[in-house]
């Protein structure tokens, strides 16, 4: 096991942040957190890493506690934070072999692996470029690059792609699974459903410091949603009509002001039911991580 | 609980590299001050004055400008350079997700800034030599007194640092705090001629017995209290240095 958590709490001051937590992150595994703002998984990312010290119940990163000995545990740690927080004064090369150096890393190694690294983030034509010269891309790839220094047993990444263009993103999905390919442990957060879902093979989904439910992403969304998804725009016609001619089918109903959601496991017949009935602006969609996510955490917005 | 490792010296060297790369920068920066009081009040005012405690007004001047350059260095390094690093740039926050723990980083950035008063003292020093202004070997000692200086000011701009809530804090402490010391500790006229109080308040600031000692080991003579002067510089040192370094590790760890 990389981290085992158990009834993990973390109160800040008056506020709950993360509340009674359990979980496992196995070797070699992607593990991933999603959930809405102030769910939590920043503060849990942040225990991880031995930034918060927890408030009460157990944790163990990499067979020890990070608060009894938080050197040992962070050694072997890469940590990409939320804000990207390079080292502005230096260039990009020597940001790493600095970096290296706070690891105790000797010199002569640590410029060789910068170079490996830069290589693998692509970016050693920027070798001596400042950093405020870098497109937000880069910055987080030098990021991930940073993280890899120490040739860490766990990399913990909170929203690597935030901000991103799509190229951008896929470059950095696609590092990501090279390094999966190279059994490096990982424990991400995102806001982004597809990244999960791409990236990750465990998920935990987080809502007001508690974990709703962890499963593989298939897994949830077939426990939670089915296999399908029907959206019906409402069109200013009252929900109540479209229940009442829908009420012989065996669907789970979810509506919102705009639209009217089934989750079904085969949606053919309803589907022809809905048509025969002249209901026009229907969408037929595979069910994904976004509605299981909606559906656990809720439509309302989160501040 | 206080932990401080050797890898304080891994944060100094990343100040190191850094302000060699803005090093004429850094250069004009500190020195510009320090020359033009010298120039000013030493060679513009000193013109009207006679002589003070037996010297010429620049004479007496000099000694306190030394020391004087070196408290403001450090004053300026380990509050707004550090808050920068804190706050603005999240330079601490990758560095302890490190091995290296925020006590080091922290005592890295005190011991940074006492280097930085060093160097700015001891250019402080070459200048004042090129004036002669120095008249004893004993002024050696000078890089020593300097770096004690720049010390026990550090960590007392680190404890401010630990607490202040953004770059306007530290205008309060320079003006309220600084900037009384700078002219109250007998570099600008000498202590004896002032009300007892003065004297006595005077007296508690460690300045004013850095000032005391500069000003014998440039001119050669003997210091009236130097066991006294000392532990001035030293002692508060210490009791600053554990109290920022727990104030900071309080603020940056919750």
């Amino acid at each position: 096991m990389v981290v085992v958590a158990k009834n993990l709490i973390k109160k800040y001051k008056d506020t709950m942040a993360v509340n009674g937590i359990e979980f496992k992150v196995q070797e070699k595994e992607c593990f991933g957190f999603i959930g809405p703002n102030g769910a939590g998984k920043t503060t849990t990312m942040k225990m991880i890493y031995c930034f918060v010290p927890r408030t009460s119940g157990d944790l163990q990163v990499l067979g020890r506690d990070p608060s009894i000995h938080p050197e040992l545990v962070k050694a072997n740690l890469g940590v990409v934070p939320q804000d990207n927080n390079l080292d502005e004064d230096l260039n990009v090369f020597t940001n790493l072999t600095m970096y290296a150096n706070y690891f105790d890393i000797p010199k002569a190694i640590a410029r060789t692996r910068a170079k490996e690294l830069l290589a693998f983030v692509q970016l050693t034509e920027k070798e001596k470029v400042k950093i405020n010269e870098l497109s937000s891309g880069m910055k987080r790839r030098l990021m991930i690059a940073r993280g890899l220094i120490n040739d860490p047993k766990l990399l913990i990444l909170d929203e690597p792609t935030v901000g991103l263009d799509p190229q951008a993103r896929h470059l950095i999905w696609d590092r990501l699974h090279e390094l999966k390919k190279q059994n490096v442990s990982m424990i991400i957060t995102t806001h982004y459903m597809d990244e999960a879902t791409e990236l990750c093979d465990r998920i935990a989904v987080m809502d007001k410091g508690k974990i709703m439910v962890v499963g593989k992403p298939k897994d949830l969304i077939r426990d939670h949603i089915g296999e399908e998804v029907v959206e019906v725009m409402l069109m200013d016609m009252p929900a109540g009509k479209l229940k009442q001619d829908t009420s012989g089918f065996n669907v789970t109903l979810e509506e919102t002001s705009q639209k009217c959601y089934f989750y079904c496991r085969d949606c053919r017949s309803l589907l022809s039911h809905l048509a025969d009935k002249g209901y026009k602006h229907i969408l037929r969609r595979p069910a994904t991580l976004e509605d299981v996510f909606l559906k656990l955490t809720g439509r309302d917005l989160v501040d | 609980m206080i932990k401080v490792s050797s890898r304080w010296t891994k944060v100094w060297y990343r100040n190191y590299i850094s302000f060699l790369k803005f090093f004429y920068v850094n250069l004009v920066g500190n020195l510009g001050d320090p020359i033009l009081y010298l120039l000013a009040m030493g060679f513009g005012l000193g013109a009207f004055l006679g002589q003070i405690e037996g010297v010429s007004y620049v004479q007496f001047l000099a000694p306190g400008i030394i020391v004087s350059s070196a408290m403001f260095a450090a004053v300026y390094e380990c509050t707004f350079e550090s808050f920068l690093k804190m706050i603005h740039l999240k330079t601490y926050d990758a560095i302890i997700v490190t091995p290296v723990n925020i006590e080091d980083v922290v005592t890295g950035d005190i011991v940074w800034g006492a280097t930085k008063a060093m160097l700015s003292g001891i250019m402080m020093f070459v200048v004042i030599t090129v004036f002669g202004l120095i008249h004893s070997w004993w002024s050696l000692f000078i890089p020593l007194l300097i770096f004690l200086v720049g010390l026990h000011f550090a960590c007392f701009a680190m404890l401010i640092t630990a607490w202040a809530p953004n770059f306007d804090y530290f205008s309060y402490f320079l003006e309220l705090v600084i900037t009384p010391i700078f002219f109250f500790s007998g570099i600008f006229f000498p202590l004896s001629q002032s009300p007892g109080w003065l004297r006595a308040l005077s007296g508690t600031f460690p300045l004013t017995h850095a000032v005391e000692l500069s000003r014998a080991l440039v001119m050669g003579t003997v210091p009236q209290r130097p066991i006294t002067n000392i532990l001035f510089l030293i002692i508060p040192s210490i009791g600053l240095f554990y109290w920022s370094v727990w104030r900071m590790k309080k603020r940056m760890i919750k």
